[in-house]
């Protein structure tokens, strides 16, 4: 591992003074640092925030929750009001990592993870996200884990947050800080898709500090599923964060947002937009996954992604259904 | 390059330790080879195993992927700390018990995480195959296995884990 310098910041404004091109601003750390052993990431300095005063999770008069950069992921799927109130957050957070992982992670570096794009991690291997100009070998080689939705020529890595599909069900937006002063970052906006720049993965400018998460109350029952190669512990092959608001069997409103699809969480407005107003039917349901689906490109070994894709939606918005 | 070199304090099994580390080291690295505290073990150093489970702060941590410098300050129990002088915790004495090893390199961190993970439950805490995430959850088999994911026995030694963490949850 390359040295470092490591500060600990005790506020914002400190942290934002301290970091420069070569520096990284340190979470838990059970992405980062495992990303310097493998030598795909080299920072010169490591600024620590998890002591600046972004640990809480504040409950707004709007019924918003305003959820610290800082916070513990299981803290945050520990909060009552976080409980009672967002199911497929909760849900979302427990499946991923371990027990251990999610003491450590915090909510900003949930936010922060790199793809695990099996290139990406393998510095001996070329890669455009990691090394950009040097190419894609996932395209043609090890991909079956990997986009089928939004990818480009230059990469086909998934995002592996669990959290962030739920936050885009949700309409979340991303708190930042950063040289040119505060802003508030819709997460619909806040991700990137690849395109010819996959070095990129959300709209962050260099230095600019995540320092909360804002999620409006959402008045729809909500669950989160995830499909993955073993019970527990592992990244999503697909997963969906979904809501639905049924009357007399007809959808008033829902959200849908896959995982391990895309280059980030993928809000599926056009299967929403299918789905409002219509009988919630399993027709219904397949043909709203098939709108959305008519978009993707699956690669030589991953198109079975599509009919989970599409169960995952099916199956998840019924059981939704079947609770109003 | 120089300034390598750093300066922490941690207190370990209640005992504090002033040292002087790379700034580079794991929690991991520190506790076996500055404290020689070798009970923790380094599996895969990426988080992934969990050989190397510690309490940190009384909540269980991968140690592999703790920077030791950000930890200045920190209450660290590891298995060697478990223990009340030579009686054993009565999780330690259930795996005795229930046979919940074979080789023995995955048990400090399985015990470790389930102390841990013993104290998460009892402050209501859920996990992903809870059903009501408002109620305080019943800690049965499904619930167990899915709480200790985070630690690998390639020995296969499950039965026996599940079963001793079941005996001792009381």
């Amino acid at each position: 591992m390359r040295p470092f310098a490591y500060e600990r910041a005790a506020t914002a404004e400190e942290a934002l003074a301290r970091c420069d091109e070569e520096t990284r601003y340190l979470g838990g750390g059970t992405n980062l640092v495992d990303l310097m052993r493998l030598g795909v990431e080299r920072p010169a300095r490591l600024v620590d925030v998890t002591r600046l005063p972004h640990d809480r999770i504040e409950e707004r008069s709007s019924g918003a929750l305003r959820i610290g950069a800082a916070v513990r992921n299981s803290d945050l799927t520990a909060h009552p009001a976080v409980r009672r109130h967002h199911p497929m957050l909760v849900q979302a957070v427990l499946s991923g990592a371990s027990g251990q992982i999610r003491n450590q992670a915090t909510v900003g570096g949930n936010l922060l993870q790199r793809t695990r794009c099996s290139y990406f991690q393998d510095i001996t291997k070329p890669c455009n996200k990691r090394e950009p100009g040097t190419g894609c070998p996932a395209i043609d080689g090890e991909h079956h884990n990997l986009a089928i939705l939004g990818h480009s020529e230059s990469c086909v890595a998934t995002h592996p947050s669990d959290m962030a599909v739920a936050l885009a069900a949700l309409d979340a937006t991303v708190l930042t800080r950063g040289r040119g002063g505060e802003r508030a970052i819709p997460l619909a906006d806040f991700y990137r898709l690849p395109g010819s720049h996959p070095e990129r993965d959300t709209t962050l400018e260099p230095g600019e500090l995540v320092t909360a998460v804002e999620v409006p109350p959402l008045a729809m029952p909500s669950r989160y599923r995830k499909v993955r190669e073993r019970a527990s512990f592992a990244f999503a092959l697909v997963s969906i964060a979904a809501a639905a608001d049924v009357r007399d069997g007809v959808v008033r409103d829902c959200r849908i947002a896959l995982g391990g699809v895309a280059h980030r969480p993928w809000r599926a407005r056009r299967a929403e937009d299918h789905l409002r107003g219509r009988p919630l039917t399993r027709e219904n349901l397949a043909g709203a996954a098939d709108q959305e689906l008519a978009a993707a490109h699956p690669l030589r070994d991953n198109a079975y992604k599509l009919r989970l894709a599409r169960n995952l939606i099916v199956r998840t918005l019924l059981e939704l259904g079947e609770r109003a | 390059m120089d300034g390598v070199d750093t300066s922490i304090t941690l207190t370990v099994n209640g005992r504090e330790h002033r040292l002087r580390i790379d700034v580079r080291s794991s929690l991991l690295d520190v506790l076996r080879e500055d404290l020689g505290l070798t009970g923790s073990k380094k599996g895969c150093d990426q988080g992934q195993c969990g050989a190397c489970t510690v309490l940190l702060d009384g909540r269980r941590a991968n140690a592999c992927l703790a920077l030791a410098v950000a930890q200045d300050g920190a209450e660290v129990t590891t298995v060697e700390g478990l223990a009340d002088g030579d009686a054993l915790s009565p999780l330690q004495r259930a795996f005795i018990e229930r046979d919940a090893f074979q080789c023995g390199y995955c048990t400090p961190g399985q015990l470790c995480s389930a102390t841990g993970m013993l104290e998460e439950a009892a402050r209501g805490w859920p996990s992903a195959v809870t059903g009501d995430l408002t109620a305080d959850p019943d800690l049965d088999e499904t619930e167990i296995r899915e709480r200790m994911s985070g630690n690998l026995c390639r020995c296969g030694a499950y039965e026996g884990i599940v079963a001793a963490v079941k005996e001792a949850r009381a």
